[in-house]
């Protein structure tokens, strides 16, 4: 569902319309509707969700109805319809990884967060969800972190907590101009 | 040791970079194509290999090739799959970050054989790091001039770029792929036409996976009777294995053909046998749409003999006793893993997959899931073991695209050949959340139960 609530309006910075440009140059005279994806992909880096201005935005770049961009957004998992915490740890949560322990990774994240799958801790950091197989299935427990979608592989509660941890002092870091 | 042809120089340092591929042998394969052969001529080596898809279907590489349509004015695409969402495979993301060039190569290769001049490689979104690692490859490889306007003096032009998925598993089916490429959403599309007459934007295009492409390097160095000399039967060359689940050694793993299935599960040279002391239950052999086997029947026949890791081998005995090897992903589960458990992952997997097109597999998914969580939760009841058979029946074949098929074959499985462990499951629902049913009668053929 598009998150009307959340709405917010956006402005694209110029080094992302050059990117969105870019893009529509790999596809023939014409297709650039081709560009969607990964387009969509470099909004949401930017802004860290889609919101409804922003596939408008979307679909005016690629010259096509809003109805063709929110039915690409909501259909592929990816793509993030309503504001997560600026970290968004997505457990793999598929058979193989679960031989090895992936359940135990999302209750630890769940108890140690004190956030339910789909929430937002109440510092604005930390959101986690499960996601589907990852094609890391040898390296279980995985779980990856946008937008880079950086992989932290064979987890364990220790490394989890380390996670946390790292992500925590990074952002106080930033915070403080260091 | 068995022979390698595309894990080769994996252990190189440097070897993700143009210069040390090089050095390596690399980029022969496009020289020798564009100064000695025509374009033909490749798809005839090609065929001669008897390269089968690495993706999970197996059909041959080279008779896919000559499909192509070639009407007079109209550009041909070549659109590589590296799109690898079927649980249990993770070795296309293995070459795509190891040997980026390997993959690039087999792309110039494949694209000139097919007439080719823009293509793309169709990565899925979460692999955002293999991707940078495509796109810095393609540019090396540009600036070494095997990219772009007349590739060393050829004459032949091409251009590459990498698509980013959105997350998921339907854009693996090449018709989906290509709706996703296109902008869209993934729905399979209905074949006829094929891809190879009306595919991307309506034109000719060829499909094929990220493996399967890499392949015809080597087959175009060694060449296609070369290649065809390794494996057995119709299953010819080597193939990328991901090996996980319960096992000492996981990862991914070069073989030839042909192997037996029980040295690549025991022996140190791949998964070096089952962690932790554990005994083997139950193998998944090729992603988790094929059939689940107990351990006895992995490592044998129905028949009796070895089983080995090869297209005919492993679908020795249809669905009754055997499987396939579908995209490689080999799941080994142990003495302690739950099949209703497991089997419930597998059914929200599919559901949660299913693109919603066809009625048969968005209901049935979601029935098959609701009714696994419903046994697994301990509310089961006897019928509901019937019900899931007939299900998955009522999916099987009844659908666009081989979605149904996939989330229909994990479950129909599973009831045929470890149905006293749901039966279990229904009996003793409390005894289920505490306990396993471990291996009953499947015990591991290597070591007997004590």
């Amino acid at each position: 569902m598009l998150s009307v609530k959340n709405n917010q309006e956006v402005q694209f910075s110029t080094a992302l319309v050059a990117s969105c440009e870019e893009i529509i140059s790999r596809y023939p005279e014409g297709k650039q509707k081709s560009a969607m994806l990964p387009i969509l992909h470099a909004v949401q880096a930017e802004i860290g969700w889609l919101p409804a201005a922003a596939m408008d935005h979307v679909a005016a770049l690629l010259k096509v109805e809003p109805i063709e961009v929110y039915e690409v957004a909501s259909f592929y998992t990816m793509y993030l319809l309503r504001p997560q915490g600026k970290f968004l740890l997505e457990v793999c949560r598929t058979g193989p990884c679960c031989l090895v322990g992936a359940e135990k990774i999302m209750d630890h994240l769940e108890n140690r967060l004190g956030i339910k799958e789909g929430e937002i801790t109440a510092d604005g950091l930390f959101s986690w969800r499960g996601v589907e197989c990852l094609a890391a299935c040898g390296f279980g427990p995985v779980l990856q972190i946008g937008p880079a979608y950086t992989f932290y592989e064979n987890l364990t509660t220790d490394s989890v907590d380390k996670l946390l941890e790292s992500l925590t002092e990074q952002e106080k870091n930033i915070h403080h101009g260091a | 040791m068995g022979r390698k042809l595309l894990l080769t120089h994996i252990n190189e340092p440097g070897i993700h970079t143009l210069e040390v591929y090089r050095q390596k042998g690399g980029y022969r394969a496009v020289e020798k194509v564009l100064k000695q052969m025509t374009p033909d001529e490749v798809v005839e080596e090609v065929k001669k290999s008897g390269l089968r898809g690495r993706g999970g279907a197996g059909f041959p590489t080279g008779m896919k090739w000559s499909f192509l349509a070639k009407p007079e004015g109209v550009p041909r695409y070549l659109v590589c799959n590296g799109d690898e969402s079927e649980p249990g495979t993770f070795k296309d993301r293995y070459l795509m970050t190891h040997i980026p060039h390997a993959l690039i190569e087999g792309m110039i290769v494949s694209s000139y054989a097919l007439g080719a001049h823009t293509s793309y490689i169709y990565v899925r979104g979460e692999m955002m790091p293999q991707i940078r690692i495509l796109e810095r490859a393609i540019q090396e490889a540009k600036a070494a001039g095997f990219l772009g306007q007349n590739i060393m003096s050829s004459g032949y032009n091409l251009e590459i770029y990498v698509q980013p998925g959105g997350g998921a598993y339907i854009c693996g089916e090449e018709t989906a792929l290509l709706e996703s490429l296109e902008g869209k959403r993934g729905n399979p599309r209905i074949k006829p036409p094929f891809p190879a007459i009306a595919g991307l934007y309506g034109c000719p295009t060829v499909v094929n996976n990220v493996e399967s492409i890499a392949a015809t390097v080597p087959i175009i160095n060694d060449g296609g009777e070369e290649y065809a000399k390794i494996g057995i039967e119709r299953s010819t060359g080597t193939k990328l294995i991901s090996a996980s689940g319960n096992i000492k050694n996981p990862g991914v793993y070069e073989i030839e053909l042909g192997l037996p299935v029980e040295e690549f599960i025991y022996s140190d040279e791949y998964c070096g046998g089952m962690a932790n002391g554990k005994r083997l239950k139950a193998v998944v052999a090729g992603g988790s749409s094929v059939p689940i086997l107990p351990a006895n029947l992995i490592t044998t026949t129905a028949a009796g003999t070895a089983r080995l890791m090869s297209y005919e081998s492993l679908s020795d005995g249809g669905f009754q006793t055997g499987t396939m090897l579908g995209s490689g992903g080999f799941v080994a589960f142990d003495e302690d893993q739950c099949i209703v458990r497991n089997t419930w992952n597998f059914a929200r997997f599919y559901h949660h997959e299913s693109c919603g097109q066809c009625s048969p597999c968005r209901e049935g998914t979601g029935w098959m899931e609701k009714v696994l969580h419903k046994i697994e939760s301990g509310h089961g009841a006897q019928s509901d073991i019937d019900l899931l058979v007939d299900v998955a029946k009522k999916i099987e074949g009844n659908t666009i695209c081989p979605l149904g098929d996939a989330a229909a074959w994990p479950v129909a499985s599973a009831i045929r050949h470890f149905r006293d462990e749901f039966e279990w499951h229904i009996q003793h629902p409390g005894l289920a959340k505490t306990q396993n049913y471990g291996l009953a009668q499947y015990a591991d053929p290597l070591q007997p139960i004590l």
